[in-house]
């Protein structure tokens, strides 16, 4: 009997439990304020419905308060139970082996008991069934009492001069906020997440072999230099603002100050679909197209010069993954970062500046070049800024044609690998949790959170200083 | 016009100076025009090329096969229950290669032509009709007929992918006179005449040594291979059909490029096809299974239906999540949120978020959903919390825009006429700005239907043979899918992926085409 | 086209005009027949008007009546609004400078604008006054450079002001101080026209008379032409006015005739204040 509570679907039941009381107490309060007004008690200060909705919350709060303690803890609480009646061989087992012994018992629960010829094994199944019908029930009483205490005490204060409405507003005001502070939720998630695994990564690797050392193995044997990563990250986003800064900007120019409101119209709206595309696209475009291309280049290069007597080695690495190509794409897919950015802050420079140029005699590009852009040289920055983060912070296309290689090497056709191809290579396939290699993805996932927090926080600084300026 | 030197205007020196000028600024316009025809020259570069790869896979060749559905091959004693025979690929497909077999005698001689025939079929491709027979029983002992894809490799084959190849029309053979075992000599004036140019004018090697070029010669269902050619005659080996077919024909040939040994198909392989295709048994159709069927090993037989759903799933919890709280925010931190410290650093916080990398919140969810809350790997459900918390900021800064368009003068409406600021906030200003939010928060969810790193990092890239039924079933999600089917080897898969981004893009169109219907038709200027 | 670059000097006046001025002595420039549109609304209509020499012709009338669009004509301003079309010919030293061959850059070296509100570019105040220099390359030397420089400013009667902070940036002057560098900026070019689009509306009635003073002061060397909002100030500074109507030029002459004798109905209800 026990047995079969644990099968209980807690989340259906749950809800279906807090949408019955909730409906119920909201129509027990409302008419208790209806009859109260039909009975002529004077004027009231709030209209039924908010003492509907006011018994309402207090009901659901509570309950919804035990609900969530059951999700997160519930399950913790059975195995902490079931650990203390395992027989005493069990106690003597290393906790990760018994932590994933005691994951295939609640798998093997939760499809429905365990029928298979190990006794033992079936005989904890059905006992963590049991544990489990007995928190599952428990919760399911503890719930209902929550809910019906501040069903009561609610119940009690509807009175023609109860203002329900302000403390109706003033929940839903508590309410909104814990919305907005779910943004910072995920921040201080991100935060801890990323320090605590990066700090049990670094009791094992000191944090200087890491950053600074030259060596990265870290499938195969456990070296973790991070240097060649970063060297990667930084050569294959420096290729990328090469292509997009120049593009990108002269883009912003040409369209904010020469093009008609035709082109403009037109124009704007496609450099937009660059941003549009999913980066794994880009990926393919450059796995597809750039990638071979740039290879066959390099290698007639390598031809000619050899040829010429020039080298006689070849002279590129002329890789069929290369930084160049992910670069060269990376850089086409920042374009309308560094463009809309750009274009806006130019467009928030005063007319009367423009004129002011014009009036002396000085010509389109004159004007441009030493009044347009000066004025909005903060805003270019800081959109530069964002798009470089952008670029080391993008993974598809350089996990899809950048390469593995971890080294260090100028030339722009031999492949390389960054932070982000990496962190994909370790945790992607089979990863064990507490092993230094899935931990090293938490420290380069530290790394390039902090690089390209440092750069956002700038850049937003600077955009808002200059917001103030011309607003 | 007139005298240029004349006016102060037109002085030369002023002039001189004013040319240079005018020449620096056109070569300003010029960057400006090339900086533009570059990012449009990329694009509709990356538009080009993957659109003409997905309109290779768009239609795919099938072959029909007539069969007896023998019982005693499909439904043996002991393999007969309705759940054996949906599974029993082998005796379905031995029934497909015995008729392939039927079709070509010739190779039924020695082992290998026998398995270079069978490759024609992929073993799994019989799996719809298993299943069908099993359904319904009755057709068992019944002469039905079986469509199935043709090898990937002889489909790019046809469609002209595969190698590069030059097809030309011969004239006329007169005579075929049998040599050796199957070598035929076939003769005809000046009939080889534009091989033979072509072979000496392109170092074109003919013959059978492995490295040489291949040249096939094909009338109606008779294919043979030149192995030696003059103006006038031509030496070939018989590869399928009936020599005697040359015989008063005008043969064509196709010269392909790269030697035998460097492809995926054997000259006897595309001899069958070209036979099968002039029997009218290959047509070429459109490839509906790209929706209809999962993923598989074999890229004939691979859809995309479970990633497709696997990514509706994932982005209806991003949305059942991410929309509700987004907005919520927007208006605690618009209308309500005092000045202070706290709700600037909420300010800040989301502001940067928005820039943090994708795959910071892929690290987010592996340490904290899988990790800390021992959520399912590879689900849709901690697939669709990690796009959520990746898309909220997005959300919540559209939604806020929207919010402040509104006007200050409808709040003040409200508080006039004695309503509370929740209700002024609920019942007109949100209201008025629905059509704002409702259109960041589809883009918002257009960004995460593309997103891939972070689900990868959550184990959404696993091998999905099923169609997740729930957020908890093990999924992929359609970047993911084209992620991994990029990384596959065969050559078949570049066109299957493209096809599959354009899938994705489709979506991505739609969702971006309603964001435009709504604004044009809720612009509202105050 | 035929008649537009006959280099004729100014003895030739149109004469047609019905308010001839008595004490017209050398029209700087001369315009015939202006008309200008915005798309298909058409904002000024056949308007006539000399442009004499060293003195200050003052444009008034009600706001919306083409003044400030007409004088944006006589350096061709209007070039640069998208929608806008001048047609009619402005003659100046024999040229019209309407005409298509007429690079607007070099006319604007000898026409300069002072606007409404004061637009320094965000920079030193040095680099203000010297770009104008620079960019036309009027300075063989960095000590002409200088000197240019000091002279605009000395003409602006602000070098005494700022000659100890010429590297400070010109968004730290006040109001009156940035529209006199404005004035210097413009000086500095070596114009021989000055147009001022109501260049004290936006300025306290103390950095206001400093602008008076300096525009009194300038008339002795250029031609000046202003646009301004207040009777007063027209009257004060200027020699000709002229009164602009719902873009017609509803009568010109002496200024001591346009404010105590006007001979148009219109142009007397409005300076009386009875519209506008």
């Amino acid at each position: 009997m026990v047995q079969q509570l644990g099968h209980l679907p807690m989340g259906w039941l749950m809800l279906a439990l807090l949408a019955m009381m909730a409906s119920g107490a909201f129509f027990v309060g409302r008419v208790q304020a209806e009859r109260f007004s039909a009975a002529g008690s004077g004027r009231f200060h709030s209209r039924p419905n908010y003492h509907g909705y006011y018994v309402a919350m207090w009901t659901v709060v509570p309950a919804l308060v035990m609900a969530m303690a059951y999700g997160l803890l519930g399950d913790d609480i059975v195995r902490a139970l079931l650990r203390r009646e395992l027989p005493a061989s069990f106690s003597a087992m290393p906790p990760i082996e018994l932590s994933v012994y005691l994951d295939s018992i609640s798998r093997a629960a939760s499809q429905g008991g365990f029928s298979g010829s190990d006794r033992i094994f079936s005989a904890i199944t059905n006992r963590f069934l049991e544990l489990q019908g007995v928190i599952k029930t428990v919760t399911i009483g503890l719930t209902t009492l929550c809910a019906g205490s501040g069903f009561l005490l609610a119940r009690r204060r509807v009175a023609p001069g109860f203002r329900a409405r302000n403390k109706v507003e003033g929940g839903m005001e508590a309410f909104l906020f814990l919305c907005a502070a779910v943004a910072i939720a995920t921040t201080v998630g991100i935060v801890a997440s990323l320090l605590y695994e990066s700090l049990r990564f670094f009791a094992q690797v000191p944090i200087w072999d890491f950053l600074l050392g030259t060596r990265w193995n870290a499938q195969t044997s456990a070296e973790f230099g991070a240097l060649p990563l970063f060297f990667g990250t930084f050569m294959i986003a420096l290729i990328a603002m090469l292509i997009a800064a120049p593009v990108g900007l002269f883009a912003a120019i040409y369209l904010s100050e020469y093009a008609g409101p035709r082109v403009r119209g037109s124009v704007k709206p496609i450099l937009e679909v660059l941003a549009g595309i999913p980066t794994v696209v880009y990926g393919f475009f450059a796995l597809l197209v750039v990638a071979p291309t740039i290879r066959t280049i390099a290698v007639w290069i390598n031809m000619t010069l050899i040829n010429a007597g020039v080298t006689s080695e070849p002279f590129l690495a002329a890789q069929p993954t290369s930084a160049l190509a992910a670069g060269l794409v990376m850089g086409i897919m920042v374009i309308p970062f560094v463009s809309s950015l750009s274009d806006d802050v130019i467009n928030a420079v005063p007319q009367t500046l423009r004129d002011a140029a014009y009036a002396m005699g000085a010509t389109k590009s004159e004007t441009v070049k030493h009044v347009v852009l000066p004025a909005a040289l903060p805003g270019i920055i800081a959109s530069l800024l964002l798009a470089v983060s952008r670029a080391i912070g993008e993974t598809m296309i350089v996990v899809m044609a950048a390469g593995q290689r971890a080294r260090i090497s100028a030339d722009p056709t031999a492949d390389l690998t960054t932070i982000t191809v990496q962190i994909v290579a370790l945790l992607t396939g089979e990863t064990e949790f507490d092993s230094p290699k899935t931990l090293s993805a938490f420290a380069l996932g530290l790394v390039l959170f902090v690089i390209t927090l440092i750069f956002n926080l700038i850049a937003l600084r600077v955009v808002q200083k200059y917001r103030e300026k011309y607003d | 016009m007139t005298n240029l030197s004349a006016g102060p205007f037109r002085n030369e020196k002023a002039l001189a100076r004013l040319r240079k000028r005018r020449a620096a600024d056109t070569r300003f316009r010029l960057y400006g025009l090339s900086a533009i025809g570059f990012a449009l020259a990329a694009l509709s570069l990356l538009v080009f090329s993957i659109g003409a790869q997905a309109l290779s896979a768009a239609t795919y060749h099938v072959v029909k096969y007539d069969v007896v559905l023998d019982a005693a091959v499909i439904a043996p004693k002991g393999k007969d229950t309705p759940d054996q025979i949906s599974r029993n690929v082998d005796g379905f497909y031995s029934l497909v290669r015995e008729n392939l077999k039927d079709t070509f005698p010739d190779a039924r001689d020695d082992r290998r032509s026998s398995r270079e025939l069978g490759e024609l079929m992929t073993r799994l491709a019989v799996l719809p009709t298993a299943r069908k027979v099993a359904d319904n029983p009755t057709l068992m002992g019944q002469k039905i007929t079986i469509t199935a894809p043709l090898n990937d490799d002889l489909d790019l084959y046809l469609k002209g992918a595969a190698s590069p190849q030059k097809k030309v029309k011969l004239g006329k053979v007169v005579s075929v006179e049998a040599e050796t075992g199957r070598t035929y000599r076939l003769a005809g004036p000046a009939a080889f005449k534009v091989i033979e140019s072509l072979v000496s004018a392109e170092r074109f090697e003919v013959g059978d040594a492995v490295d040489r070029q291949s040249i096939l010669l094909t009338t109606g269902a008779t294919t043979g291979k030149i192995s030696d050619v003059t103006t006038d005659s031509a030496v070939i080996d018989l590869l399928t059909g009936n020599a005697d077919d040359f015989k008063g024909a005008t043969p064509v040939a196709r010269l392909i490029g790269i030697p035998q040994s460097e492809r995926n198909v054997t000259d006897q392989q595309i001899a069958w096809t070209l036979a099968l295709k002039d029997m009218g048994r290959i047509s070429r159709v459109p490839h509906l299974s790209l929706l209809t069927h999962t993923d598989s090993t074999y890229p004939e037989l691979a859809g995309a239906l479970a990633a497709i759903v696997g990514s509706l799933l994932t982005m209806f919890v991003t949305a059942f999540i991410a929309v509700p709280i987004g907005i919520f925010a927007s208006v605690y931190l618009e209308e309500f949120a005092p000045r202070n410290r706290v709700t600037e650093i909420i300010e800040v916080n989301i502001n940067n978020l928005a820039a943090v990398p994708s795959i910071v919140f892929g690290l987010l969810g592996a340490a904290v959903f899988l990790g800390f809350f021992g959520l399912p790997r590879s689900a849709p459900l901690v697939g669709g919390l990690v796009l959520a918390l990746l898309t909220l900021p997005t959300i919540i800064i559209a939604s806020r825009a929207a919010l402040k368009s509104v006007p200050p003068s409808i709040r003040a409406a409200a508080l006039g006429v004695g309503a509370s600021k929740m209700q002024s906030v609920f019942h007109h200003v949100l209201p008025l700005a629905g059509p704002g939010i409702f259109t960041g928060a589809i883009l918002g969810m257009a960004r995460a239907l593309g997103e891939t790193a972070p689900l990868l990092l959550i184990g959404m890239v696993a091998f999905v043979a099923d169609v997740p039924s729930g957020p908890t079933d093990e999924a992929t999600a359609l970047p993911v899918l084209i992620y991994s089917w990029s990384t596959n080897a065969e050559r078949a898969w570049e066109p299957m992926t493209a096809a599959v981004i354009v899938i994705l893009l489709m979506f991505l169109i739609v969702m971006n085409g309603i964001v435009v219907l709504l604004r044009r038709r809720f612009e509202r200027r105050w | 086209m035929e008649s537009t670059v006959t280099s004729a000097p100014p003895a030739t006046s149109p004469g047609t005009q019905a308010n001839e001025p008595e004490r017209l002595t050398f029209p700087r420039i001369e315009c015939r027949d202006i008309n200008v549109f915005y798309g298909d609304k058409q904002a000024i209509f056949d308007i006539s008007l000399p442009i004499p020499d060293r003195s200050v012709t003052a444009l008034i009338g009600p706001s919306g009546c083409g003044k400030s669009t007409f004088l944006r004509c006589l350096n061709r301003m209007n070039d640069t609004i998208e929608s806008c079309r001048v047609e009619g010919q402005i003659i100046m030293d024999g040229e019209n400078i309407n005409d298509a061959a007429i690079d607007p850059v070099l006319l604007r070296s000898r026409v300069g604008m002072v606007f409404q509100k004061p637009n320094p570019f965000p920079k030193s105040i040095y680099d203000n006054i010297s770009y104008g220099p620079r960019i036309h390359g009027l300075a063989a030397s960095r000590e002409d450079l200088d000197g240019m420089v000091e002279k605009s400013l000395r003409r602006a009667g602000l070098w005494e002001e700022v000659k100890d902070r010429l590297t400070a940036p010109a968004n730290s002057l006040s109001g009156g101080q940035q529209q006199r560098l404005c004035i210097a900026r413009a000086i500095a070019v070596q114009p021989e026209v000055i147009l001022m689009d109501e260049p004290c509306s936006a300025l306290d009635p103390v950095a206001t008379a400093r602008i008076e003073e300096l525009i009194d002061e300038l008339r002795k060397r250029y031609c000046i032409v202003i646009v301004t909002h207040s009777m007063q100030q027209a009257a004060r500074v200027s020699q000709r006015t002229a009164f602009f109507h719902l873009g017609i030029l509803v009568e010109m002459g002496e200024t001591d005739q346009i404010f105590t004798n006007p001979r148009e109905r219109r142009t007397e209800d409005y300076i009386t204040g009875r519209f506008g």
